[in-house]
């Protein structure tokens, strides 16, 4: 009797893992010979039906916010219940999706991801591309930029949450006392940065020991492109294209000349450095004004926001630096998928904008970005500024076109070990972002990619 | 009695080895069960694990002893390796000869205060590791860090202890700290169970606190020392909390490969490398496995 049934428990398996294996087949050559489908599967009354039928529905994510959104949306569907939960955050957080999705089971309904982490589980074919209940429709609602992070190898497999566009954070008093003129270009920025340091050796233009969303914005922002993937499986690597070797260009004298606090962000020396004015600048996407005015709180008007420098006076040119959305995961019913689905779009695309504009979200709606309310508000923490309409420009000027790579997470992982060795003299910026770029090179193909430079 | 029993002996035996395959695994089938949930069975599936790779484009397949061939021939690998074969042959001298002299110093019987002693060196064995590394990193800060206090109040520059020349050094400085308290209670409750007679013999036969020590105290406490050194050098092969938690404050320092363990949680949890984060545990469990097989073969040679 205990053989029959060990033999049925591991036939069962082995059905199980077979089944899961000719998904991922199955899914990779869907993949393939995808042709845009001209009316969605499902239609906004199956949508409907599901919301007023309801569901119990998971949801992680560090994000504080967004229960603001989950209240509003179970307030008008009583039947839906959505429970949040935070399983981590940023790579913990990915960390725990991998392994569900790998496990076969145990994913939540809905999950944030970072349009940075996006592809790297879109090609695993782990999430539901929104296609199907014709989001394709609601584009026009977002910025470019932000709608061009969530399509991935012509499926969609979120909706803009949020946007990120840079802004240059400052210090006024300390440029103030120092009699430094706010750069306005990165040229401008390099003569601040050595203005501000010969005025006090304590005082520094930013802190840097190498961060790798930071650096990939500023490539972004200055025009490069290092990462592209075509098809599914061909991705194309050059860490020393034209925007690229502008960022080292620029940056290699501020390390050379001692000109940034070797402070890595988020530690202790960081914030004192931001709190004490030793830190002037920072360079980061509008979210840091959330930061700043709860990490920094007696720094609040002290800092103003200025439009991020440009390397041509009078440029356009702005890139995101971080920013996300939440996807809907393959593991759950249809049904609740239906119900995922509703919420993403109540919340991104809905009334749910609105709430979550009220909780400090920085939104990537355009009607919104161009609301008068929105951009006439005071800020007091930066003394009363206007400071949403230096980043809906920002917004507006985001070059086009930036792809992160499907295996951005381990990419950043393995900065520090590369780029990051140009910060205690090892090597040069330029020569780091090679090795970075090698690294790459051999994951790329250990996984199974075709990588091209 | 004895005849029947000589003539009958071989059956019996044979009886009893029959009997006994069966008795015995029944006795000890508690424990194998837990044995083999426990040990044999995350063991064999690591070994399984390191047989296969998945790919993001390609899905899973059978590399046989592919991965062993990739890390044993990756310089990644072995830098790390050497690291914290470095870091044994410095540190683990080091904390042992401390552990042992604060031990010796204490069954003296010649300290003042010796309770207090015994507790403030046992103390830091008390912090847990990641508590001490993150109290260690700050002071080691050189801009607002005891480092950086230090420079300012004397007006000088001391050495960076988390640039990469020193890190490693800073790293088994707090190893030093945490550990020796643990050791050198080991050796001295094995100093405290030397019979009292032999002393005594000493001290009659005119000898000093130094031939004490070289004559009856080092050779009583050889095994407790053996066993230390084992678990010491196990310990420094596993090195990951310290240098995980000071990769905060030193991103650049110390590498996302500083130690073996470090790398294998890397290949693991940044790059979902499962199969080759799998070798690599393999691969240093064995050599560890090595290392303290020798080690207990040197100490078991001296003793005899």
């Amino acid at each position: 009797m205990s053989s029959t049934s060990r033999w049925r428990r591991s036939l069962k398996k082995t059905t199980v893992i077979g089944a899961v294996g000719l998904a991922v087949i199955a899914g990779l050559t869907g993949c393939a010979g995808a042709t845009p489908a001209a009316a969605p599967e499902t239609s906004a009354a199956d949508m409907k039906a599901a919301v007023d039928k309801g569901a119990d529905l998971t949801l992680w994510t560090w994000s504080t916010n967004v229960q603001n959104a989950v209240d509003a949306f179970e307030k008008l569907h009583p039947k839906v219940k959505i429970e949040i939960v935070n399983v981590g955050t940023g790579a913990a957080h990915y960390t725990k999706l991998e392994n569900a999705i790998k496990a076969g089971s145990g994913a939540p309904d809905l999950a944030t991801i970072e349009y940075s982490a996006l592809p790297q589980f879109a090609l695993k074919d782990a999430l539901v591309d929104l296609n199907k209940f014709g989001f394709d429709k609601l584009e026009k609602q977002f910025t470019a930029s932000t709608w061009n992070n969530v399509n991935v190898n012509g499926g969609l497999y979120e909706l803009p949450h949020n946007a990120a566009p840079m802004a240059l954070f400052y210090n006024k008093t300390v440029f103030d006392k120092y009699g430094v003129d706010v750069p306005t270009t990165w040229d401008e920025y390099a003569d601040a940065a050595a203005k501000l340091h010969a005025a006090n050796p304590d005082t520094y233009i930013a802190a840097d020991t190498g961060d790798a969303g930071t650096t990939t914005s500023m490539i972004w922002a200055a025009g490069g492109h290092p990462f592209s993937t075509t098809g599914d499986s061909t991705v194309k690597i050059d860490l020393a294209d034209k925007g690229t070797k502008k960022v080292a260009d620029l940056w290699t004298p501020l390390i050379n000349d001692k000109l940034l606090l070797p402070a890595a962000g988020w530690s202790t020396e960081w914030y004192q450095g931001l709190a004490n004015g030793n830190i002037a600048t920072l360079t980061a996407g509008a979210w840091m004004a959330g930061t700043l005015a709860s990490g920094v709180p007696t720094g609040a008007g002290q800092w103003r926001v200025a439009p991020l420098p440009t390397y041509e006076k009078g440029e356009k040119a702005s890139a995101e630096n971080g920013g996300g959305g939440y996807a809907v995961l393959k593991q759950s019913s249809t049904q609740k998928q239906l119900v995922a689905a509703a919420f993403i779009k109540f919340m991104d695309a809905g009334d749910g904008v609105q709430v979550m504009m009220k909780a400090g979200q920085f939104p990537s709606t355009v009607a919104d970005l161009d609301s008068d309310a929105f951009l006439s508000a005071k800020n007091d923490f930066f003394g009363g500024q206007e400071v949403n309409k230096v980043f809906a420009q920002s917004a507006k000027d985001v070059l086009p076109g930036w792809q992160y790579l499907p295996y951005q997470a381990y990419a950043n992982s393995v900065f520090g070990d590369t780029v990051g060795q140009a910060y205690n003299g090892s090597t040069t910026l330029s020569a780091g972002l090679l090795d970075w770029q090698s690294a790459l090179e051999d994951y790329g193909t250990q996984q199974g990619f075709t990588v091209t430079k | 009695m004895t005849t029947v029993s000589r003539i009958s002996r071989p059956l019996r035996t044979a009886a009893r080895r029959a009997k006994r395959s069966w008795i015995g695994w029944a006795f000890v089938a508690p424990f194998m069960a837990a044995f083999a949930v426990v040990i044999v069975a995350p063991l064999a599936y690591t070994v399984y694990l390191s047989l296969f790779r998945q790919k993001m484009i390609g899905g899973n397949a059978f590399v046989g002893v592919e991965n062993y061939t990739q890390q044993l021939t990756n310089p990644v690998f072995w830098d790390a390796l050497l690291r914290v074969s470095l870091y044994m042959l410095v540190q683990v001298p080091i904390m042992v000869a401390i552990a042992l002299a604060a031990a010796l110093a204490l069954d003296s019987a010649r300290l003042y205060a010796a309770r207090l002693f015994r507790l403030a060196i046992f103390l830091p064995y008390a912090v847990p590791g990641v508590v001490a590394a993150l109290m260690w990193g700050y002071m080691y800060g050189t801009h607002f860090g005891l480092i950086g206090n230090l420079d300012d109040f004397f007006g000088i520059t001391l050495p960076d202890p988390l640039s990469s020349n020193l890190v490693l050094a800073s790293i088994g400085n707090i190893m030093v700290w945490l550990t020796i308290g643990y050791n050198m209670l080991v050796f001295y409750s094995a100093l405290k169970v030397v019979p009292g007679e032999l002393y005594e013999a000493a001290e009659i036969d005119g000898a000093g606190a130094f031939r004490v020590i070289r004559a009856i105290k080092l050779p009583a406490i050889r095994p407790a020392l053996g066993v230390a050194i084992v678990f010491a050098v196990i310990g420094a092969f596993q090195l990951f909390n310290e240098p995980n938690i000071l990769k905060v404050l030193a991103p650049n320092a110390i590498s996302s490969h500083f130690t073996p363990n470090m790398y294998a949680y890397n290949l693991s949890f940044a790059g979902q490398q499962y199969n080759m984060s799998a070798t690599v545990a393999i691969l240093m469990g064995l050599i560890t496995v090595v290392v303290a097989y020798i080690i207990q073969r040197v100490a078991a040679r001296k003793e005899a």
